[in-house]
């Protein structure tokens, strides 16, 4: 069990100053943008303060967007490469993927309880997002498995296809969503109203900012967690058994046997 | 690879013929969901006739989810998938002759479907064209999608449980697509549905582009 890869010693943290310092940023940047969505931004006028959750819910959307988006650069990347870091951003964004499409629809359907009187419309953006999050939930328990086969040598090129139709494929379902919903749509349905200003729209692009800050944080944080995860499948066992050896008081390796 | 495709689908096809697999059990399955359908919703003519090609559709994806998982089971005995690479057979050839024997599997089982849904559901067809075109155009996607995800599940232990879950989210455009086209075909204005057609070929012809790249590359490490 003598891999190359455990003659570098791991360091057992994803911390580092530079996360740190981005972290401090992106948690001023959340109270900077809950002071401007609860108190320095008016209520719409229509959706009243309903329009609120649009700060949250827009921003969202985009983040999971880019970061499927990453999945697919990144399953493309590791088809060419076969290098490791490609295959750990995969697995990371898509995971922070998941995190955002989820929070994305929750608030879209409390916004659409609030304001259409709905939780669930067959609005193309909402059909496509639910089955966007339905596609990464099946790539990530394919990259579970794949994971599992062992190291980067030994790892099928599965995940990393499904990884890499993920985006086309999300295109194909909205495209095909859009246009069927289209014929139906009622235009009974009040839209999020797209000339909005000054004070809301600050708001918003500040949402979309500090939201994009907490998507790298949490990328970067997930991306060195499973770059340990990888090492820790080389190196694991070799540190079990000096410790098992450690407690039993036998001395170190080669010397028994 | 044409060669290869044709031996291929061949095989699948003689295989499927000896063992009856799909006339003995996946065409009964079929007419089981539809009798189903109409014993879940009200048995009211009416309703089902309306509903009739979105229920047909959704009947020929779970169908479809059986033929392909049957298709590769067939390779998993006996080392099959090694004799497989070790045949010489172009990817391309082999992902192309998988994918036509599947898609022959399910014209039968639409086939019969249709004839169910006629009869059991009451429906009317209007656009004999549109039908016939919507079906092969939709088969081709089933077909060529369902190969591509097939052998990424197939040999995995989860396979039947993964493979709905990765294939059936990516086949929602064909679902649409099929089900708006056959609406018109059954009852509606022929000349609604072919713009939905024009959809399902397109995305026929992007699986069997990708699939035809990308097999090999699945096939090694299947």
């Amino acid at each position: 069990m003598t891999a190359p890869l455990d003659a570098a010693p791991v360091r057992a943290t994803t911390g580092s100053p530079g996360t740190r310092v981005w972290g401090g940023l992106t948690l001023a940047g959340f109270a900077l943008l809950l002071a401007f969505a609860f108190l320095w931004s008016p209520a719409d006028i229509l959706q009243q303060d309903a329009v609120r959750l649009m700060y949250v819910h827009v921003p969202t959307a985009i983040v999971a967007f880019t970061a499927c988006f990453i999945t697919t650069v990144a399953s493309a990347m590791w088809l060419r490469r076969k290098t490791e870091g490609w295959w750990v951003l995969g697995a990371a964004s898509a995971e922070v993927a998941v995190v955002f499409t989820a929070v994305c629809l929750i608030t879209g359907s409390i916004w659409g309880r609030i304001t259409w009187g709905t939780y669930w419309d067959w609005d193309p953006r909402i059909t496509s997002t639910t089955l966007l999050f339905i596609l990464l939930i099946g790539y990530l328990s394919l990259r579970r498995i794949d994971s599992e086969a062992g190291d980067s040598a030994q790892r099928g090129a599965r995940s990393a296809i499904v990884g890499l139709l993920l985006f086309p494929n999300v295109v194909i379902v909205h495209f095909s969503v859009d246009w069927w919903r289209s014929l139906h749509q009622s235009a009974t349905i009040t839209r999020l109203d797209p000339t909005i200003e000054g004070t809301m729209l600050f708001t918003l692009m500040l949402g979309i900012v500090v939201f994009s800050m907490l998507f790298a944080w949490l990328l970067v944080h997930r991306f060195r967690l499973g770059w340990i995860e990888e090492r820790v499948g080389a190196t694991g066992l070799d540190d079990a058994i000096e410790e098992r050896r450690a407690e039993a008081g036998v001395p170190a390796a080669g010397a028994t046997l | 690879m044409f060669r290869d495709a044709v031996l291929m689908a061949g095989k699948d096809l003689r295989i499927e013929w000896r063992s009856r697999v799909t006339t003995q059990q996946i065409a009964p399955f079929a007419l089981l969901v539809i009798l189903l359908f109409g014993m879940a919703l009200d048995p009211d003519r009416g309703i089902l006739a309306r509903a009739s090609s979105g229920l047909f559709w959704v009947a020929v994806l779970f169908c479809s989810l059986l033929a392909i998982q049957r298709a590769f089971t067939i390779e998993a005995a006996d080392g099959g998938r090694d004799a497989l690479r070790l045949s010489g057979l172009d990817p391309a050839g082999v992902f192309l002759g998988k994918a036509a024997a599947i898609a022959v599997q399910l014209v039968a089982l639409e086939v019969v479907l249709a004839i169910g849904v006629v009869i059991i559901y009451g429906a009317e067809v209007t656009g004999f064209p549109l039908l016939i075109a919507t079906c092969l155009a939709a088969t081709a996607g089933l077909a060529a999608s369902g190969t591509l995800y097939g052998v990424l599940a197939a040999g995995l232990r989860v396979r039947e449980t993964l493979l709905p879950i990765l294939l059936l989210p990516v086949l929602a455009p064909v679902l649409i697509g099929a089900t708006r086209s056959f609406e018109a075909a059954l009852g509606g204005v022929a000349a609604d549905g072919w713009p939905w057609c024009g959809l399902l070929v397109t995305f026929a012809l992007l699986y069997l582009t990708f699939g035809t790249l990308a097999f090999g590359t699945l096939l090694e490490e299947s």
